[in-house]
């Protein structure tokens, strides 16, 4: 079954083609990686299929519904949440309360719930709060819990990044260079847990420039560059593809060549 | 929880006694008021509608992080709706004042819908400017608000034939009124609802990721603000007994903008705190007879240097909770 569906994406802005025509599936089970030298569009294509820019051409689809130019929250709503590359977390709130606010699409109380607090509001802030706690435990948390979410290290900052968005509960997770960062053991773990979110049944998507990673993670591999698709396959056969090789390589023409990101 | 439960429980204990203490800071400032009362009482009175006004005023750019430089002029619509249906039209203070709120609101709505679109300078800029234009409009349309001149003649607040009239009474009622937006300001702290507009203060593309739709809960932020900005406006006149356009001027914008800063922007504590604080000060100052203002102003500069985030953040675990 396919969970997201791009036919024919275009996104110009002004005379560059960051995105150009780019048609691919994301099947329900399993991790999808997309790779690509720096500036290949990668992060305009996640822009794009989480609602953050409009596809100039093209049309996006996920589980057969039409999502194309809707707005970002409808979107998420939907059950397609991203995270972003550089971490954004709410800083002022405790670790716990950030994943609080992730869970804020499973619930429903508003203002009035808020003031009168009946009975219902009081159920599902006990929800909330055990299944915040429970996505603390799963990402490794828990020990942080009350500390400021500023006050964690990087690598864990991602980790929460990354329960934050579980909390939402998406069919879909977009991640955004997951693994920018973090040193080879952070790396590994955060390769585990990619794992264990697409065997509970949540389809992942993740552009990442870490390749030991995507080699280790993904299920199936789609290669950009210059804002085209070049090749897609299992991540052995994308490493033999010779267009593949030549996009990160170079082969004598104009450099292509991956610069060091951070 | 892997930390050991016998090194938190008491920790959290000590924390919670000690976000105690702006609480009774505040009870000890108004039963002073209340023993004395004359010239303290009335100057405590004015602290507590103030802190009504900057509790909302909190809500909007404490809690959801927005800047506003206009809710003086939801003050002027609920005070002077009070005003005019009770001195001119005869009506009870209670219907005028929830009438004042209802149409505070409802232009809230209005103005913020578009005003809302813009972010950080712009939106001061637009908020500032509804600010003005009500200040024009409560001198202009003299037919309806007697112009400079002011409205005299508004009848204490009171339900049917119990009028507050008396000092204390007035005391007992706002301190009432306070207790219950302190209280509605820490229950939304505590919610879904507070939660998301600490989301859409932190960072509003992740609200945004996350389904909380920015737009909306700014804009209630923004309502909920003015409605408490006219309760505020609607308790002074019926305190007072006299509203003119001065009274909700520029002037109110600075000095509640410097009580919830010096309060605690984002506390729950700090509007109540910064308002009796701000309000008290320059009276204990008044030994120092010409160097009054200075002092005042000295103290001030102190107070933001040493509490930046605010007296009540000093006394709170993490600053802001």
């Amino acid at each position: 079954m396919t969970r997201l569906r791009l036919d024919g994406v275009t996104r110009r802005f002004g005379g560059l083609v960051a995105v150009d025509d780019v048609s691919f599936e994301v099947p329900a089970e399993g991790v999808t990686a997309v790779i690509g030298p720096n500036g290949a569009g990668k992060t305009t294509l996640f822009n794009l299929i989480s609602g953050f820019l409009a596809p100039s051409a093209g049309q996006i689809s996920f589980e057969g519904k039409d999502i194309t130019g809707r707005p970002p929250a409808e979107i998420a709503a939907g059950g397609l949440v991203r995270t972003f590359q550089l971490v954004k977390l709410f800083e002022d709130l405790s670790v716990l309360d950030n994943v609080k606010v992730g869970c804020h699409l499973q619930g429903k109380a508003g203002l009035f719930s808020a003031l009168l607090r009946p009975a219902s509001a009081r159920r599902e802030e006990q929800a909330v709060e055990a299944r915040s706690r429970e996505l603390l435990a799963f990402a490794g948390l828990s020990a942080f819990a009350d500390e400021p979410a500023s006050a964690l290290p990087y690598g864990r900052q991602r980790m929460l990044e990354l329960a934050r968005a579980m909390a939402a509960g998406p069919r879909l997770i977009l991640l955004d260079e997951p693994a920018a960062g973090l040193n080879t053991e952070e790396s590994a773990a955060l390769s585990r847990i990619i794992r264990r979110i697409a065997e509970d049944g949540t389809s992942v998507l993740l552009i990442e420039h870490d390749m030991t990673l995507v080699m280790n993670t993904a299920d199936r591999v789609v290669v950009v560059d210059f804002g085209r698709k070049i090749a897609q396959g299992t991540p052995a056969e994308v490493r033999a593809d010779p267009a593949v090789i030549a996009a990160y390589l170079g082969t004598g023409k104009p450099a292509t060549q991956e610069a060091p990101h951070g | 929880m892997t930390t050991s439960p016998s090194i938190t429980s008491p920790d959290r204990r000590r924390s919670g006694l000690v976000g105690l203490l702006p609480w009774l800071f505040a009870a000890g400032v108004v039963g002073y008021a209340m023993v004395v009362g004359g010239y303290a009482a009335t100057v405590v009175s004015f602290a507590l509608i103030y802190a009504v006004f900057v509790t909302g005023l909190n809500l909007f750019m404490g809690f959801a992080a927005q800047v506003s430089f206009g809710q003086n002029a939801f003050a002027a619509i609920g005070g002077y709706l009070s005003a005019v249906l009770t001195a001119s039209h005869g009506w009870p203070p209670l219907p005028a004042m929830l009438l004042g709120i209802a149409a505070a609101v409802l232009v809230a709505a209005i103005v913020g819908f578009p005003t809302l679109r813009l972010k950080g300078h712009y939106l001061a800029m637009g908020t500032l400017a509804i600010g003005l234009i009500t200040y024009e409009i409560t001198v202009e349309w003299q037919s309806v608000t007697q112009g400079y001149m002011g409205i005299s003649g508004i009848p204490p607040f009171g339900i049917g034939p119990y009028e507050v009239t008396s000092d204390r009474g007035q005391l007992i009622l706002l301190s009432l009124v306070v207790a219950a937006c302190a209280f509605a300001a820490a229950r939304i702290r505590r919610s879904r609802f507070g939660r998301a507009l600490s989301a859409v203060a932190g960072s509003e593309e992740a609200a945004t990721a996350l389904g909380i739709e920015v737009a909306r809960y700014k804009l209630l932020a923004f309502l909920l603000s003015a409605g408490f900005a006219a309760l505020a406006g609607s308790l002074f006149v019926h305190v007072v007994g006299f509203v003119s356009p001065e009274v909700f001027g520029l002037h109110m914008v600075i000095v509640t903008f410097t009580m919830l800063y010096v309060g605690g922007i984002g506390t729950v504590a700090g509007p109540l705190v910064g308002a009796l604080i701000v309000s008290l000060l320059p009276e204990t100052f008044r030994a120092f007879k010409d160097y009054q203002d200075l002092a005042y102003g000295a103290v001030l500069i102190v107070l933001l240097i040493y509490a930046p985030r605010g007296l009540a953040s000093l006394f709170s675990p993490r600053g802001r909770s």
